[in-house]
């Protein structure tokens, strides 16, 4: 039972759906760190993020580059829709109670899954892996698909790059300053509505991009929307709604718990994430990386 | 927002109950079948507006308690052929039970990581309906869940002749009125006051002295068990319990309803959910795509109607009222 080679394929499995998870996560909890609004449709940001990449990887012919163009392209299409809805919708909420603005993403999760079954269908699609990552890594007799060590060594990467963004540049400063108190950003001059739709357009930017890399890991159906934002959420709640670095964990976390919960609980493993997720309420209600909250 | 508490020259509420039960003498199947679904999903929004609207609680989870009571009575008297009444009564407990141990971690956050708890705990509801085959059914549900048995209905004078929807119509409607009665007793009680008190300013009802966390727990737990009281009833109308029930579209459809109608006020969810199934049943005959119609409505409740079809006519009165006395 306890077999290596089984052992590493389930870390690295699990190591793969954190980074997956990691990445939509973390838009969602910067989006809700700065903006303080908790966006639903960010799964839904994601689905349109995979179906565009698939519609982009279509133009494109199938060549070894057009993946490479799919990605970013899919996920800068994401990006504009959600620059959209914050400048058209979302900015009219920011003042009211919390339960409209939930509403409001709730409409988008509704709106954008029937449009992407207009558009897309309802049969699943799949984009093949690129071609540079087509292969795979013989370790112990396993077989390691590059495209997984690709996702494995990306994660981290994006999580530093955003780390750095944000603690060492200056628009960096002014999201951890509007974080803290947006009033007082504001009376100093700054654009802080301007801001709010970069980020709100930085965090759907990530969703899509999640969604962009996942295609050819998993085929693309309706229905992905709900399942990673519930996921998404679980992610956040462990981590910490709002740290970045608990996202982060609570992604890895999360990942592993899925896949070595196999062991305790085979083919209920998801109840292994729960119990997690109710122990880490019990003994830090803030998330394991979370502050207490202000109000 | 707040509750109205004026005094009603007309009974509604009666006459309501009254035209309601008529319906079966219309002799449509179709509206008989209508009305059964208006009466228990009201229920079932007015007891998530016990939260909302009282505690000021945002649940979006409410459906895991309807989902446990309807797989509970389900279960009950499928599996185990039980009697209906015994099966109603372990479904109210189930949801309530349930509601106690999930509210336990819900009302220790607030705000929004309320709605996020709520939200993640009716998807493990969600999960185990799923994916648990050998009590559940899993994916497919448990189909053909009995009738109760209302023979008895049929020796009753006028009734006799009716068909069996019909029975167990008049038993949903007699089921449902007993509990708005509840429910309006429990807002009007001083308990509701305290809900009240707690959703205007939970800071000053601590200082007051009131436990606020133990009556919001209180509120979800009452909450819960009139959820599962119409997931019971709505599971024996469905003729089947399906793993959607607990789903979180469920939970949001429910929210809506009671958006729709108006939180501030006690019947509003329950004219929300006559609306919203009503439009259901009207929009479905054209297209397919409900949900996008149902996100455009919402898009425009949010932004145009915060207040629902109650709040609106309200305040439309009240500027009439105000005319005449000016």
């Amino acid at each position: 039972m306890l077999d290596p080679a089984f052992l590493l394929a389930q870390c690295i499995s699990g190591l793969t759906a954190a980074m997956f998870l990691f990445i939509v996560a973390s838009g969602l909890s910067l989006i809700f760190g700065v903006l303080r609004v908790l966006n639903f449709a960010h799964g839904s940001f994601y689905m349109i993020g995979a179906y565009m990449a698939w519609q982009i990887t279509r133009w494109a012919g199938a060549n070894s580059v057009s993946f490479w163009i799919a990605v970013p392209g899919a996920a800068l299409a994401v990006a504009l829709l959600g620059g959209i809805v914050e400048r058209l919708f979302l900015r009219h909420l920011y003042g009211r109670e919390e339960l409209y603005q939930l509403l409001f993403t709730y409409a988008l999760v509704l709106i954008l899954g029937d449009v992407a079954r207009i558009v897309w269908g309802t049969q699943q699609l799949t984009v093949a892996r690129p071609a540079g990552l087509a292969g795979g890594l013989e370790v112990l007799g396993i077989v390691v698909p590059h495209y997984n060590l690709f996702i494995i060594a990306l994660g981290p990467a994006i999580a530093l790059a955003c780390w750095l963004l944000l603690s060492r540049t200056g628009t960096g400063r002014m999201v951890r300053a509007a974080a803290q108190d947006r009033e007082m950003l504001a009376a100093l001059g700054a654009d802080v509505g301007k801001l709010y739709t970069l980020m709100f357009m930085a965090g759907s930017f990530l969703a899509g991009l999640g969604g962009a890399l996942v295609t050819p890991v998993r085929s693309i159906v309706p229905g992905m929307d709900v399942d990673i934002i519930v996921e998404a959420f679980i992610v956040v709640v462990i981590g910490g709604l709002g740290s970045f670095w608990g996202t982060f964990l609570g992604a890895i976390i999360f990942g592993q718990v899925l896949a070595f919960g196999i062991l305790i609980f085979p083919g209920f493993s998801i109840f292994a994430v729960f119990v997690l997720m109710a122990l880490v309420l019990v003994v830090r209600p803030s998330g394991l990386l979370g502050r207490e909250v202000k109000r | 927002m707040r509750p109205d508490h004026q005094v009603r020259r007309i009974p509604w509420a009666v006459l309501v109950f009254v035209a309601a039960a008529c319906v079966p003498w219309l002799g449509s199947r179709f509206y008989t079948f209508l009305a059964t679904d208006i009466a228990i999903l009201a229920l079932f929004a007015a007891s998530l507006n016990l939260l909302l609207g009282y505690t000021g609680l945002v649940s979006f989870g409410h459906a895991a308690y309807f989902g446990i009571g309807a797989y509970t009575c389900a279960i009950l008297m499928k599996t185990y052929g039980m009697s209906f009444a015994l099966g109603l009564a372990a479904a109210t407990m189930a949801a309530a039970a349930c509601a106690l141990v999930f509210g336990a971690f819900c009302v220790r956050s607030t705000k929004i990581y309320f709605s996020m708890l709520t939200l993640a705990f009716a998807q493990i509801v969600w999960a185990i309906c799923f994916k648990w085959n050998s009590v559940t059914g899993g994916e497919q549900g448990l189909s053909n869940v009995p009738y109760p048995n209302l023979g008895w209905m049929s020796s009753l004078p006028m009734i006799g002749s009716l068909r069996a929807g019909d029975h167990y119509y008049l038993l949903v409607l007699v089921l449902v009125g007993v509990a708005f009665a509840c429910l309006k007793r429990i807002v009007e009680s001083p308990f509701g006051s305290i809900l009240t008190a707690i959703r205007e300013n939970p800071e000053r009802a601590e200082f007051v002295g009131i436990n606020v966390r133990r009556y919001q727990l209180a509120s979800f737990v009452v909450a819960g068990a009139f959820a599962g009281w119409a997931g019971a009833l709505f599971g024996i109308f469905n003729r089947g319990v399906f793993p959607d029930f607990a789903h979180w579209s469920k939970s949001a459809e429910v929210l809506i309803m009671a958006i729709l109608g108006g939180i501030g006020h006690f019947w509003g969810p329950a004219v929300g959910a006559a609306i919203l199934i009503l439009l259901n049943q009207q929009i479905n005959a054209y297209t397919q795509y409900w949900p996008l119609i149902l996100g455009v409505i919402l898009i425009v409740l949010v932004f145009v109607f915060p207040r629902g079809v109650f709040g609106a006519v309200h305040a439309g009165l009240q500027r009439l009222r105000n005319r005449r006395h000016a």
